[in-house]
């Protein structure tokens, strides 16, 4: 953790100085609060942004709750990727955020997990689930995560909340809820596609992708903070995050783009 | 509030359970390392304060590999109780005596040290059995030792809250501990209802402890 944090902060650096150095109009950089789910493709997003302009991203992660707490008390943030649609509307109520510059950055799509391969001919996980032939579901907790609002309504939608009430147990967040079913412990759950699809490497587990129209959208929104109004990088990044090159990053890690 | 009382119930529960587990397994362990000559008595020492140093989230994750049911002890506890280690009361247990296990063995190893062998000795002179002369005289003389150790286990038990996070799975009645129904009213910002059980769970640790210090004031035992 500590490593990857000093390498992107030595990244960083460089890039400014061979923004300054190169001549450039005008390197800005730009501090920019992302939620935990989001920070690998933030991290893809940045190189490219950083190559194609000059200018410097420096990437603080957290729950959106916790990054809603510290904008709130004054933390020096440009602009935020939030994990879900409430927390930008309500900085734009506080005043903090620039009103016309929500928009929705990624669609998170859910998947039902369960640890191990693939043994050929088994049931599927939503067979599974549908069957009732698993142990515990694992989601993540409804009143706090988004991914957990989802899985719920999926299972209303199926008509299988009473019959799984006995046996759901809830990760505090998206992450935690991975863990539970990663090592073994629950045998089926709602997670991320995004934790599962990474760019490169084959995929964990073994999943299905939960039908899009079971659920609301699970949407993630960007919004520029009043202090970053002026900060010409800043609106540069929020421009290029609907551009089809960032687009093309975020459906690689297992998000949809909006339209 | 009273929605709170089955997380309070639970808690109670859970911090009596492994305070007592606690005493058992941790005053012969704090006996061994107050008296022993081996040289591997650092290493010993070291493993014994370990949970302090790893964060208890880290552990939290580590009890979950340990309690997969294809492992060898989560498999077996499957077996012999057909439910799952993780998201059990038992779970809780097990990770809370971890948790707390420097919290028992700390200052029943320093009461232990205290006294010595010398009373035991004397004791085994007169006659008594080494059971006997241990209960007899060094339990006594080390009661100020046990009253910590049993009241900092609680209290650490009460207020613990990333292992649990990582083990319990947050199930009403089950599992969902003070704590964690805290941090939950926190984060979906319920605030009434988050003073509420903090105030309380201000109050009762405050109280138990001044309680203890009391205890240890008007009654102190000195070795020797």
């Amino acid at each position: 953790m500590a490593r990857s944090l000093l390498l992107r902060l030595a990244v960083a650096l460089l890039a400014a100085l061979t923004a300054a150095l190169g001549g450039q109009a005008r390197a800005d950089i730009v501090w920019v609060a992302v939620a935990s789910n989001f920070d690998e493709p933030m991290l893809a997003l940045g190189e490219a942004f950083s190559a194609n302009t000059g200018h410097t991203l420096l990437v603080a992660n957290g729950s959106t709750g916790r990054l809603y707490a510290q904008i709130v008390n004054g933390a020096a943030v440009d602009i935020f990727l939030a994990a879900d649609t409430v927390r930008p509307a309500r900085l734009v109520e506080d005043g903090l955020a620039v009103a016309d510059s929500v928009q929705t950055y990624a669609i998170g799509r859910l998947a039902l997990m369960e640890p191990g391969d693939a043994t050929a001919g088994t049931p599927s996980p939503l067979q599974r689930l549908q069957s009732g032939d698993y142990r515990r579901l694992a989601l993540a907790n409804p009143d706090l995560a988004p991914y957990g609002t989802a899985a719920r309504q999926v299972l209303a939608h199926l008509d299988l909340q009473t019959a799984s009430a006995s046996r759901q147990v809830f990760g505090e967040n998206i992450g935690q809820t991975y863990a539970f079913v990663a090592t073994g412990n629950a045998d089926l759950g709602f997670v991320a596609l995004s934790q599962i699809r990474h760019p490169g490497s084959a995929p964990a587990g073994r999943h299905d992708l939960v039908p899009a129209d079971w659920h609301d959208p699970i949407r993630q929104d960007a919004v520029l903070l009043e202090r970053g109004r002026d900060n010409e990088g800043a609106r540069a990044f929020m421009d290029f995050l609907a551009s089809p090159e960032a687009r093309d990053i975020i459906a690689a890690h297992g998000y949809e783009a909006p339209e | 509030m009273s929605e709170s009382l089955p997380a309070i119930f639970l808690t109670v529960q859970l911090a009596l359970v492994t305070t007592l587990i606690l005493f058992v397994i941790g005053t012969p362990l704090a006996w061994w390392l107050a008296t022993t000559r081996t040289r591997f008595k650092p290493i010993a020492e070291a493993v014994t304060t370990l949970p302090l140093v790893l964060p208890p989230t880290v552990i939290g994750f580590y009890l979950l590999i340990l309690f997969n049911p294809g492992s060898a002890i989560g498999g077996l506890w499957v077996r012999l109780t057909g439910d799952t280690l993780a998201f059990s009361f038992s779970g809780l247990v097990i990770a809370s005596v971890i948790y707390s296990l420097p919290f028992m063995v700390q200052p029943l190893q320093t009461a232990f040290e205290r006294v010595g062998r010398g009373p035991l000795d004397a004791a085994a002179s007169l006659g008594a059995s080494p059971l006997d002369a241990f209960i007899s005289v060094v339990m006594p003389l080390s009661l100020r030792g046990f009253i910590t150790a049993g009241v900092l286990s609680f209290i650490h038990t009460v207020g613990e809250f990333g292992v649990v996070l990582m083990v319990g799975g947050n199930i009403p009645g089950r599992t969902r501990v003070v704590s964690i129904a805290l941090y939950d009213h926190v984060e979906t910002l319920d605030y009434a209802a988050a003073h509420a059980l903090a105030l309380g769970l201000v109050a009762v640790a405050l109280s138990v402890l001044v309680a203890v210090f009391l205890i240890n004031r008007r009654y102190p035992v000195h070795a020797g």
